[in-house]
């Protein structure tokens, strides 16, 4: 028994890299696309400190918007175009009717309200869309769908998929994107201004329900894309949505506020998973990927509870 | 002018401490509970009972353990579907263990194996805070789920996987499983219901329940006051884990008859912590106000189009019933952030006030 926790499963890496190596694979895949989901957390509650639980609906929905406009006879760059237009739409709706009257409530009231936007845009999607689940158009974008196999000497191959290598360029794009709107652009600068001080943004002229709207954009293009990622994996289906529970143990490794975090939380959490559920789930009757993320994240909390990246709390009385 | 305590003296610390000191009070109280146990069993049928009052106390007792743990030890919990769940599987198996021993002792027993598991979960808690408390309570909730799932003994090797309530008599008359009349089923829940809701309105407002509110408002402070954020915190946990068991319990035997995992989902635990919310966190009485919003409005919305005339398929209601859910969720947070219960309140005061403005 103790054999099989502890030495057994490092055995068998070290016996077979080939298919360590493509376990590795998966969860750096995973990891990646838990990341991108995080990022569109981390973008909203940096600028305005709401955790904003809709995000995972809000990737069901940017697909099933793209994939609805595609059947309807739209081609795919164009059907694109419009899901980006209606994403803008959901944005500007979002700030005006939900996140404008509810400013300066407590956190925890605002939380409230994202989950009744999630039930209202699962409504909302089912009744427009139907339920079923819906095949991404990933080859009519132009994404690659092929696989290459890598072979190892005589040790055996890995076989890495085409849309998880698009999938991991995309997200590096993103996140460098993302990093140099923040940084440099008039906009970013409002941004970080507003995540720093509501009031103090206001008072140098910065329109918060402009940034606002702006945010939940951005958030809902980074949901679009991780949207087609998921949607290219398996389909695209209300079932989705369960992901964006994985996003919180990643957001919280990472720390709310940490754009990197997000990204280093999510491939911590992406390989803790796979390798975890291969090499341990079998002692104890296999699926423990439902569950291992949050162990692993309240294990690291314990030890550093803002996070890995997250700022430092400082409690006064 | 219509609820006004003027006048009512008190004449020894006993009255002026009671739990409902001013007879307005009193009287609505007894009204209340004058409906539920005489009025709606000679009115209600068996769908009435079945579909809306048993689920509607089931989920406000549910509510009334999260709200002791979220709404006054200020501690946010995701993960009350599976302390329910605990509750349920472990009412189970002592039912199939001891059949012999009352099945409502057995309920209100489940109540130590959810409370224990709670309070282990909530050790996170002293170190832990806020929104990354929910992180650990979710991982109670799929970790909970998982056992559910994988550990055959708990639902006694079923082939399902799913645990079904056997029938059980109590001085002759069938209380559980399937056969038994809702009637009946709604005695019990109601009292169970009812008595806990009363224990617990006594604990709050007691030393517990004031240190809970202390560490809900600011734990550092409390701590400097000489609250123990340890015994505070986890007895928090405990307690509302046990209520939120018992309800678990409950929602088997007296409801569903059979449940699986599923049962026991995610989904539980958000749609509690729905009616916490939007009954008022912190409130006794919103928890029932919020149980009442949330489970019985979807199951009057799924009647109405048929009542109107309209010809719309089921799919379609529950579909318009979720987005009617999400607004009206956001509606009532806009115009009153603090609950139903902030709404109960103003309203007292002005039948207080009645017929002048102020």
């Amino acid at each position: 028994m103790l054999y099989d926790i502890f030495i057994g499963p490092f055995v068998q890496m070290v016996e077979m890299p080939d298919f360590f190596l493509q376990v590795l694979w998966e969860g750096f895949v995973a990891g990646i696309l838990y990341a991108l989901i995080a990022l569109g957390f981390v973008l909203i509650f940096k600028a305005s400190g709401v955790f904003n639980f809709a995000q995972g609906i809000m990737v069901v929905f940017a697909g099933l918007t793209l994939v609805g406009f595609y059947e309807s006879g739209v081609p795919a760059l164009l059907a694109l175009l419009l899901t980006i237009g209606v994403m803008g739409a959901l944005a500007y709706g979002i700030e005006r009717f939900v996140m404008r009257p509810l400013v300066n409530q407590p956190d925890i009231i605002l939380l409230m309200a994202t989950i009744g936007l999630t039930y209202f845009l699962i409504g909302l999607g089912e009744f427009v869309f139907g339920g079923e689940p819906k095949r991404m158009i990933a080859e009519e974008l132009g994404l690659p769908t092929g696989s290459t196999a890598i072979e190892m000497g005589e040790r055996g191959l890995v076989i890495l998929q085409h849309i998880d290598i698009a999938a991991a360029v995309i997200a590096i794009l993103m996140v460098t994107a993302l990093g140099i709107f923040f940084n440099k652009t008039r906009i970013g600068r409002a941004l970080r201004a507003v995540a720093d001080d509501h009031q103090a943004a206001l008072s140098v002229g910065i329109s918060l329900n402009q940034i606002w709207a702006i945010v939940w954009f951005a958030a809902g293009l980074v949901a679009l894309a991780t949207g087609i990622m998921w949607g290219a994996r398996s389909d695209v289906s209300f079932a989705l949505e369960i992901v964006a529970f994985k996003a919180l143990p990643v957001l919280i490794l990472g720390g709310f506020t940490s754009i990197p975090g997000a990204i280093i939380g999510g491939l911590i959490i992406g390989f803790g998973e796979k390798i975890g559920e291969i090499y341990w789930g079998g002692l104890v009757g296999g699926g423990i990927e439902s569950w291992l993320a949050y162990i692993i994240a309240l294990i690291f909390l314990l030890f550093r509870p803002q996070g890995l990246f997250g700022e430092r709390i400082i409690e006064r009385v | 002018m219509f609820y006004r305590e003027a006048g009512q003296f008190k004449t020894s610390y006993e009255a002026d401490q009671a739990l409902f000191p001013i007879r307005q009070d009193r009287i609505g109280l007894a009204v209340i509970l004058l409906i539920a146990f005489v009025g709606i069993p000679l009115t209600a049928n068996d769908f009435v009972l079945t579909s809306i009052m048993i689920p509607f106390l089931v989920f406000s007792l549910s509510a009334i353990g999260l709200n002791i743990l979220t709404g006054f030890a200020g501690q946010l919990s995701l993960g009350t579907g599976a302390f329910m769940g605990v509750g349920a599987y472990a009412a189970y198996k002592l039912t199939s263990l001891f059949p012999d021993v009352n099945v409502i002792v057995m309920v209100l027993c489940s109540g130590f194996f959810s409370a224990a598991i709670g309070a282990v979960f909530g050790l996170p808690s002293l170190r832990i805070k806020g929104l990354y408390l929910a992180v650990t309570t979710l991982a109670a909730q799929f970790f909970l789920e998982w056992c559910f799932i994988r550990i055959p003994w708990l639902y006694n090797y079923n082939a399902s996987g799913a645990i079904e309530i056997p029938s059980r008599d109590m001085f002759g008359i069938l209380v559980t499983g399937p056969e038994a009349t809702p009637l009946t089923r709604y005695f019990i829940v109601l009292a169970i219901t009812s008595v806990i809701a009363l224990l617990m309105a006594n604990v709050l407002r007691g030393r517990i329940g004031r240190s809970w509110m202390m560490i809900r408002d600011m734990d550092i402070a409390a701590e400097l006051m000489g609250i123990r954020p340890l015994q505070t915190k986890l007895l928090a946990f405990a307690v509302s884990s046990f209520i939120c068991g018992v309800a678990g319990a409950m929602m088997v035997f007296f409801w569903l008859s059979a449940a699986e995992p599923s049962s026991y989902s995610i989904k539980l635990s958000f749609q509690i912590l729905f009616m916490v919310i939007l009954g008022g966190l912190g409130s006794l009485s919103g928890a029932f106000m919020g149980a009442a919003f949330i489970w019985i409005l979807p199951v009057v919305l799924k009647f109405v189009p048929g009542m109107l005339g309209f010809d719309i398929e089921a799919a379609t209601v529950e579909h318009l019933t979720f987005m009617i859910v999400g607004a009206l969720i956001i509606f009532f947070l806009i115009v009153e952030p603090h609950g139903f219960a902030r709404l109960w309140q103003i309203g007292k005061q002005k039948l207080r006030v009645w017929p002048f403005p102020y």
